[in-house]
């Protein structure tokens, strides 16, 4: 197999790391959104993957590798399409003939990009500083006040939201796409785009109501 | 109908371009869009100025010579049509119409409007045939059925015109959709099923060597392709790369 | 005297082509590598020659002033292409189809080589198969015909309404094939200037790059044009607007002889006139006379109204409608030739009878087509014939699926929907039976230069049959043009390359450059477009449909007097050195304008009418055409004596051994 860095092979990359992402996105909102109904079971599966070795040190690298290479890959995209038309159009209509998710997949990404950066700096970096700096004593209940904490203030309520919104945006274009890019269009890909569409728009919407819900109930 | 132009105006490929401004006055609904563009040149020739320099030829939108990027879309507002099918009747009295030429950097403009399309006939060179002699000594035509859902499907992708409104349409100016249409074509029958492998990996080489940027699934060229070429078959194509990747 | 030699083998007509190929000199593989040709233009002709020249090993140069190979005007070419294949076992076979070509030229071709194009047909439908051109299929996968106008057989094969493209990319696709492996060298946007001549041999041309404007020196052991007709000298036509005669008028002006430039073909159903600033007339593909009727109003007045607008077509009553192709002809009805139903058409328009605003436009209506599809599709589906509004959907539905793309490409031109009110047409230049003569080899009078496709006269006589066009550019190019140029080749192999230092290359290149100068430093009044189309009504009015001796006389003398007008008023903008549109038309119309003249003087020659070339004098008092088989059964060639007018008749005789001479009628 020769894998030559062709446009076909960066695109196909992309599809699959995305379509990657989508699965850690409904693996992390399905713990999230237990925190809404019992926290006990929240923290119970908060500990779990804290602390499992095949979560910790085999899925987590996988995930973290995930997502440095689908935004450099999109940095590296982007460069190389802008590149590709030197001089710009005086008049572009592009939203004659695409939507504007589509086109603006590096501006989505990059505000989903900087929530990144809030979202290590809120839980993983001080989960790192708690189990592998410090060394605290195990505790098995810490993780739901932890979010409840994170969620009292509004700002970050906020900033957590219109994250999310960006990450619908993102999704919208990205998920349904991503199966173009690895070649599935047939008789059922109007419905399978329906069906990402669907889960672009509630996932994060699902995301938001959490983050409200813990917010209202601080 | 009196209009008011902003053409782009480029002497030679090195040469900075500007948009110039030129009114038009009673033009007839029922010309084609072409037909006003001669109506220009008329005028300005009539002034001592350079008439503008556009590709054009069969007018009849099959060719794929004509090429104008005409208020920020390929070909025009209307779909479906070359820039010689689209007529005036499209427009309104007062408009003001931006012409500019199809921009990518695999396109460099060669005077005003016109741009050199030649990287899309390298990317043929590269393995749009099938290599069987010229000779007249094949098998007879009808040796192979060929199903005609697979025949009708291997027609629609042939009929690209070869314009270039899916690369100028594209904010990457990718060519993934011409070069689709071509690979779909062949990899449909069984003739061009042979040298299905290599001809993928060529063309797409090529493409990329001429400086196309990268798909991002828009799907603008679909809607502004004047022969409506269909987005299944970029996923064809990116299948047929897949396997032919994993094969070679 | 000079004395032409067509070569025709002899020999039973069946073997001709057989025995020649074994008779004549091969290129043995090792010395084609020594050899260089060049081919001017990369239609179907052009395209299909340079692959298999390529192929056999010749070094090929080829040459086009589009930007890409692929946008020659065979493109176009809608309805089909014939081949004697018989795969619908209705009786086809390469005689069969030999006599219809003949009988449809109204006998006014060459026996000889239209039995060989009878003959390749079937190996182009091979060819183009192995290729991958996608033809239209049955549901058992196999090939799919239709059946075209003036014949009894399905032989055509199509590829929805754009046969014409898919071909000429399958010919483009193999001259890829050999441009990659560096076989071919392709010059595209560049323009033939000259035909350089040394020691009576074609040996290079002078070459214009468009793009810089500068001229080239092109040496080569022979030289291929294949530049297509020269409809355009009507200025409105189907052709495209860079279509030109100018390669193949500069070779009759070195000594290539031109053959019956008078045969046109006006195709019946193009979309109409709409106003001054029309560029070019769309062709709607002959296949629509399938299913649609041809009619205007009984009634003047009923025409008065249609054209103010106050009336539609369709409340005109069916007693009041003149269906005057069915009239005239029962037997063939609207499925006349083309000749045939354009001159109808004329006559009708030429009565007052024309239905647009310019009274230059007849109906081709759908609606009784709409209603018969309808009431069948009812009744295959057991739903209510009677169901009107039901019946004219499903009608409409079969009509979508036939024409569909049709329908939708008049709707965008005349923005009226064709499946409501009935469509408008008119007839148009289409095709150019004439052009430069060859003999059997395809070789004009010229040694080392040929002459392929509908650039040349050979097939097609006064008249040519639908889908028989892309037939012959093929049948030359692949399987024709390649093995009878080796038996002039094969006197070349000690030749060397052709050195463009010499003399001969130096004095053409400066005649191209001063006509250039001389377009260039004129800074006159008008432009080109503007003799343009003064050639255009000149040639429409006097030299179209049907012509007299006083039209065409007069043509000769305003083509001469406007030729002269032109040279010393015509304005050409901007510079030599660069791309310079206004200078490559200034150059195509020098050519035109002295074609039109010798276009006039041969119809004028010719007093029987035959084909698209209809004599007023020479007519039934029906005003049915009548030809004159004692006085012309030969092809007129004109030898080249320093002005058109001056020309020089030589008459090839044409033999009819295999077919009896007939009377064409399709009443």
């Amino acid at each position: 197999m020769s894998l030559k860095t062709s446009s076909i092979i960066r695109k196909v990359s992309m599809a699959l790391s995305g379509l990657f992402l989508v699965v850690f996105l409904t693996q992390h909102f399905t713990i999230n959104l237990t925190s809404v109904f019992s926290e006990n079971i929240f923290n119970k599966i908060s500990h779990f993957m804290g602390n499992n070795f095949l979560v910790q040190f085999i899925l987590q690298p996988i995930l973290i590798f995930g997502v440095v290479f689908h935004f450099i890959m999109g940095f590296i995209l982007e460069y190389i399409n802008r590149k590709s038309r030197d001089t710009s159009y005086v008049t572009f209509k592009g939203s004659s003939n695409s939507n504007w998710m589509s086109r603006n997949m590096i501006y989505s990404g990059i505000v989903i990009l900087s929530f990144l950066g809030l979202h290590f700096y809120d839980f993983w970096i001080p989960e790192i500083n708690y189990k592998y700096v410090e060394v605290l004593p195990l505790d098995q209940d810490r993780y739901y006040q932890e979010l409840v904490h994170k969620f009292e203030s509004p700002i970050r309520t906020t900033i957590y939201s219109v994250s999310f919104v960006f990450l619908a945006l993102h999704l919208y274009h990205g998920f349904s796409s991503s199966f173009q890019s690895v070649g599935f269009n047939n008789k059922y890909s109007s419905a399978l785009r329906l069906f990402a569409n669907g889960f672009s728009i509630i996932i994060p919407l699902g995301f938001i109501f959490i983050a409200i819900f813990h917010h209202l109930k601080a | 109908m009196n209009l008011i132009l902003k053409v782009w105006r480029q002497s030679s490929r090195d040469e900075k371009g500007k948009i110039e401004t030129y009114p038009i006055s009673d033009i007839s609904p029922d010309m084609s869009f072409l037909e006003m563009m001669d109506v220009l040149n008329e005028n300005l020739i009539s002034k001592g100025i350079d008439p503008v320099s556009f590709d054009h030829d069969c007018r009849e939108g099959i060719c794929g010579m004509c090429s104008m990027f005409i208020n920020g879309e390929a070909h025009g507002p209307d779909r479906l049509v070359t820039t010689c099918q689209l007529h005036m009747r499209k427009f309104k009295d007062g408009d003001t119409i931006v012409i500019e030429p199809f921009r990518a950097r695999a396109f460099p403009v060669i005077k005003d409007l016109i741009v050199d399309r030649s990287s899309f006939d390298r990317i043929q060179q590269a393995g749009g045939f099938v290599s069987v002699n010229t000779s007249g000594n094949t098998q007879d035509a009808n040796a192979i059925p060929i199903d005609k859902h697979d025949a009708d499907k291997a027609f629609d992708a042939a009929t690209c015109i070869g314009c270039g409104a899916c690369v100028a349409s594209c904010k990457n100016a990718s060519a993934m959709l011409f070069v689709s249409a071509k690979v779909s074509q062949y990899s449909l029958l069984p003739q061009g099923k042979v040298e299905a492998t290599d001809r993928v990996l060529n063309m797409v080489n090529q493409m990329d060597e001429e400086g196309f940027g990268n798909c991002t699934n828009t799907g603008a060229c679909e809607i502004e392709c004047p022969k409506g070429i269909s987005l299944e078959n970029i996923a064809r194509l990116n299948r047929e790369y897949l396997a032919a990747s994993i094969k070679d | 005297m000079t004395v032409l030699k067509s070569k025709i083998p002899k020999g039973p007509i069946s073997e001709k082509w057989i025995k020649h190929k074994s008779d004549i000199n091969l290129v043995s593989p090792a010395n084609k590598r020594l050899i260089d040709i060049i081919v001017v233009g990369t239609g179907l002709a052009g395209a299909s020659a340079s692959a298999t020249l390529a192929e056999l090993g010749y070094n090929v140069k080829t040459f086009c002033f589009q930007d890409s190979p692929r946008r020659a005007h065979s493109i176009a070419a809608q309805g089909g292409i014939n081949a004697a294949k018989n795969y619908q076992g209705d009786g086809d076979s390469t005689f069969r189809l030999f006599y219809d070509t003949i009988k449809g030229g109204d006998y006014r071709s060459r026996e000889a080589n239209v039995y060989r194009l009878a003959e390749v047909s079937t190996n182009i439908i091979d060819q183009c198969v192995a290729q991958g051109v996608p033809f239209a299929r049955d549901y058992g996968g196999l090939l799919d015909n239709r059946s075209f106008g003036g014949v009894l057989v399905s032989r055509t094969f199509y590829a929805k309404g754009q046969t014409g493209q898919q071909l000429l990319l399958g010919a483009y696709s193999a001259m890829n094939r050999q441009i990659g492996r560096g076989q071919i060298k392709m010059f595209n946007r560049h323009e033939m200037m000259d035909l350089v001549i040394i020691d009576g041999k074609a040996r290079g041309i002078i070459a214009r790059n468009l793009i810089t404007g500068k001229l080239e020196r092109h040496g080569a052991h022979a030289v291929v044009i294949a530049s297509g007709g020269y409809g355009n000298v009507f200025f409105l036509s189907t052709n495209a607007m860079g279509s030109n005669v100018s390669a193949a008028w500069k070779i009759h002006k070195k000594g290539a002889h031109f053959a019956n430039p008078c045969f046109t073909q006006i195709h019946p159903t193009c979309i109409p006139v709409s106003g001054d600033h029309q560029s070019k007339l769309t062709l709607m593909s002959e296949s629509l006379r399938n299913d649609g009727r041809i009619w205007v109003p009984k009634k003047i007045e009923d025409v008065k109204l249609i054209r103010e607008g106050k009336l539609k077509p369709t409340d005109i009553k069916e007693e009041n409608r003149d269906y005057y192709l069915e009239r005239r002809y029962p037997a063939f009805g609207n499925l006349v030739p083309r000749d045939v139903a354009s001159r109808a058409a004329k006559e009708r328009c030429d009565e007052g009878y024309g239905v647009n605003k310019t009274g230059e436009a007849v109906f081709l209506d759908f609606s009784s087509a709409i209603i018969r599809y309808g009431k069948e599709q009812a009744h295959v589906k057991g739903l209510d014939e009677n169901d009107k509004i039901l019946v004219k959907k499903l009608g409409q539905d079969v009509i979508r699926s036939k024409y569909g793309n049709l329908f939708q490409m008049y709707e965008k031109i005349v923005d009226q929907n064709p499946y409501e009110t009935p469509m408008m047409i008119y007839p148009a230049v289409h095709y150019t039976m004439g052009g430069t003569w060859v003999d059997y080899n395809l070789m004009t009078s010229i040694p080392g230069c040929y002459s392929i496709g509908e650039a040349n006269f050979s097939d097609h006589g006064a008249n040519r049959l639908g889908a028989s066009a892309l037939m012959q550019g093929l049948a030359d190019g692949y399987f024709v043009l390649p093995y009878t140029i080796g038996d002039y080749l094969a006197d070349d192999i000690r030749t060397g390359k052709i050195s463009t230092d010499q003399l001969e290359f130096e004095k053409a290149e400066k005649t191209v450059q001063n006509q250039i100068n001389l377009f260039i430093n004129n800074k006159g009044k008008h432009s080109v477009d503007y003799y343009h189309k003064k050639l255009g009504k000149i040639m429409w009015n006097k030299c179209g449909m049907s012509r007299n001796e006083k039209g065409l006389k007069e043509a000769m003398k305003e083509i001469k007097e406007l030729r002269s007008d032109f040279y010393k008023n015509v304005k050409v903008p901007g510079s030599a050195d660069e791309y310079n549109e206004e200078l490559a038309k200034a150059g195509r119309l020098a050519d035109f304008l002295e074609l039109g003249e010798l276009f006039a003087k041969d119809g004028l020659e010719r007093t029987e009418s035959c084909g698209g070339h209809f004599r007023e004098e020479s007519q039934t008092t029906e005003g049915e055409a009548v030809r004159d088989d004692k006085n012309f059964t030969f092809v007129s060639v004109w030898e080249y004596k320093g002005e058109p007018s001056k020309a020089k008749l030589i008459k090839e005789k044409l033999n009819f051994e295999e077919i009896e001479v007939k009377t064409r009628s399709y009443k």
